[in-house]
């Protein structure tokens, strides 16, 4: 982020559009609303939340749709998305994308949230598919089973992040290529991609979610293969801890430019 | 059900054991703590993080890893109620004044006072500026009772120790931190300018003067209970701080 505060002139040229995660963005004012609306006014914007709780059982908070709401009226991304997650229960929010069980009971409640979300908003929702690092055994769908699920009864569309799908396959089974097949492909409207961290080894092994690095190359495979089915989508490299110098990211942005053009 | 299921997964991952949530849970075998620990981690690592980014110079001074058991007592008992990471914080430094193990660092509290008062400002609303220039637009007769209004960023911090003093000498490129005579009692004015958070000491009287405007007295009045608290108070060089420091927002004359 300071990189690109610091350089928007040079970026503007290499950077077709940037994402920002919309609750950083709800301050009543200072200098880091003062830098969305600079950037907002050259780049086409898209709104990623990380505070919606769409998974929570307790349902969503209207003070937070609210607030939102405000924000995009302000902003006008061009997309708004949110997770397949759950961070708040009992009003206290976690700060995390947490998982869930991917039953009847879970399918009625991600389905009432989105519905409200999008009817205060006024416009479609991206749902994204989360990383994994256990899955619950009262699960009775899989995951991609459960996101067509939510597009044919709320009208959402799908944020394909693919790092996310190679990890959360790692981590609990499952093979990216397949998961990615088992996608309804005419409801994605965003790809994510990202580097990941191991951490552990032997059965304690496990893949994090970290943002941290490049996206390695089965992601990059997997990438390619997804195109052939969704053709050519709007795709971010999420890159948000150890941020190399802006060169290293742009490099990975083209690098996926390149691909998404040739699809 | 699933409410049941996400509170037993809060409780684990705010410190809880796993017992409860074990038997839901597929992980491969032996695994399942790591698993667990990976959301557990993230949790209470991200919101230490986020506390250590509002209050750098409270970290400073009780030491990373002492914070870090701060941090981790606080969220557990005081958790965000809002998924708006900006506004978390905002209880610490009472919470501080009641925590055990920071009872050796008595101005530990006011610190974290200061610190939260720089980040409320530099989150603040944004507004203009008073430009003094439009107060000689003014008839003289109406000077007296002008109503000054405070910039949405402005705040006074005061306390019972040298906390200006303690938070500059605890700033990343102060090598060696000099003796602070504890004894002094410092009030502070924060506000926001040019996207950044000035901060300096003033008196009583100006403290008195500043906190009367901002509850609505007219400038004689404000004054008049500045005098009150420091006979010394000087109305004139006190504006003209507040007036290049940018304390005020706008003025309007009381009707």
């Amino acid at each position: 982020m300071p990189a690109f505060a610091a350089e928007p002139a040079d970026a503007a040229r290499l950077v077709p559009w940037l994402e920002v995660h919309s609750e950083n963005f709800l301050s009543a004012g200072g200098p880091r609303r003062g830098m969305l609306a600079r950037i907002a006014s050259r780049y086409p914007i898209s709104c990623h939340g990380v505070g919606l709780s769409l998974g929570s059982a307790d349902g969503i908070d209207e003070d937070h749709l609210t607030r939102l709401a405000a924000l995009f009226d302000w902003v006008k991304p061009a997309l708004v998305s949110e997770h397949l997650a759950w961070s708040v229960a009992d009003g206290a929010y976690l700060n995390d994308l947490l998982p869930l069980p991917y039953t009847a009971e879970t399918l009625e409640v991600l389905t009432r949230n989105i519905d409200r979300a999008q009817t205060k908003f006024g416009r479609k929702l991206l749902v994204e598919n989360p990383s994994a690092y256990l899955s619950f055994a009262d699960s009775t769908l899989t995951e991609p089973d459960f996101l067509n699920a939510l597009v044919e009864r709320t009208g959402c569309g799908l944020l394909l992040d693919l790092n996310n799908i190679y990890v959360t396959c790692t981590n609990t089974g499952g093979e990216p290529h397949a998961y990615v097949d088992a996608i309804d492909a005419s409801a994605v409207g965003e790809i994510h991609l990202a580097g990941h961290s191991s951490r552990g080894a032997g059965d304690d092994r496990v893949l994090v979610d970290t943002h941290s690095t490049i996206v390695c190359d089965d992601v990059w495979a997997l990438y390619r293969h997804a195109l052939t089915r969704t053709g050519p989508q709007p795709t971010l490299i999420e890159w948000d801890l150890e941020v190399p110098d802006i060169p290293v990211l742009l490099a990975e942005a083209a690098r996926a430019e390149g691909l998404r053009r040739a699809a | 059900m699933l409410r049941d299921l996400q509170r037993t997964f809060r409780a684990a991952v705010m410190g809880q054991s796993d017992d409860a949530l074990a038997s839901h849970v597929r992980a491969p075998c032996g695994a399942l703590a790591a698993r667990i620990d990976v959301y557990r981690t993230t949790v209470q690592e991200s919101l230490a993080d986020v506390l250590a980014t509002a209050f750098p110079v409270a970290q400073r001074i009780v030491g990373a890893a002492f914070f870090r058991r701060l941090a981790g007592a606080f969220t557990a008992a005081h958790p965000p109620q809002v998924p708006q990471l900006s506004a978390y914080g905002d209880a610490l430094p009472d919470f501080i004044s009641a925590f055990a193990p920071a009872r050796d660092v008595p101005y530990l509290s006011d610190v974290a006072r200061l610190e939260w008062a720089r980040s409320e400002s530099y989150f603040a609303a944004d507004a203009a500026h008073l430009d003094p220039a439009t107060l000689q637009t003014l008839a003289p007769e109406d000077l007296d009772t002008l109503e000054f209004r405070l910039h949405p960023a402005t705040r006074i911090v005061p306390a019972a120790f040298p906390i200006l003093t303690i938070w500059e000498v605890n700033q990343p490129e102060v090598m060696d931190v000099p003796a602070v005579d504890m004894s002094i009692a410092q009030r502070v004015l924060v506000t926001r300018q040019n996207d950044v958070v000035p901060m300096r000491e003033i008196g009583v009287g100006d403290m008195a003067f500043v906190t009367a405007l901002a509850a609505g007295s007219g400038l004689a009045d404000a004054a008049d209970m500045a005098m009150a608290v420091d006979a010394d108070f000087n109305l004139q060089t006190t504006l003209q701080d507040h007036f290049l420091g940018g304390t005020f927002a706008a003025f309007s004359p009381r009707r």
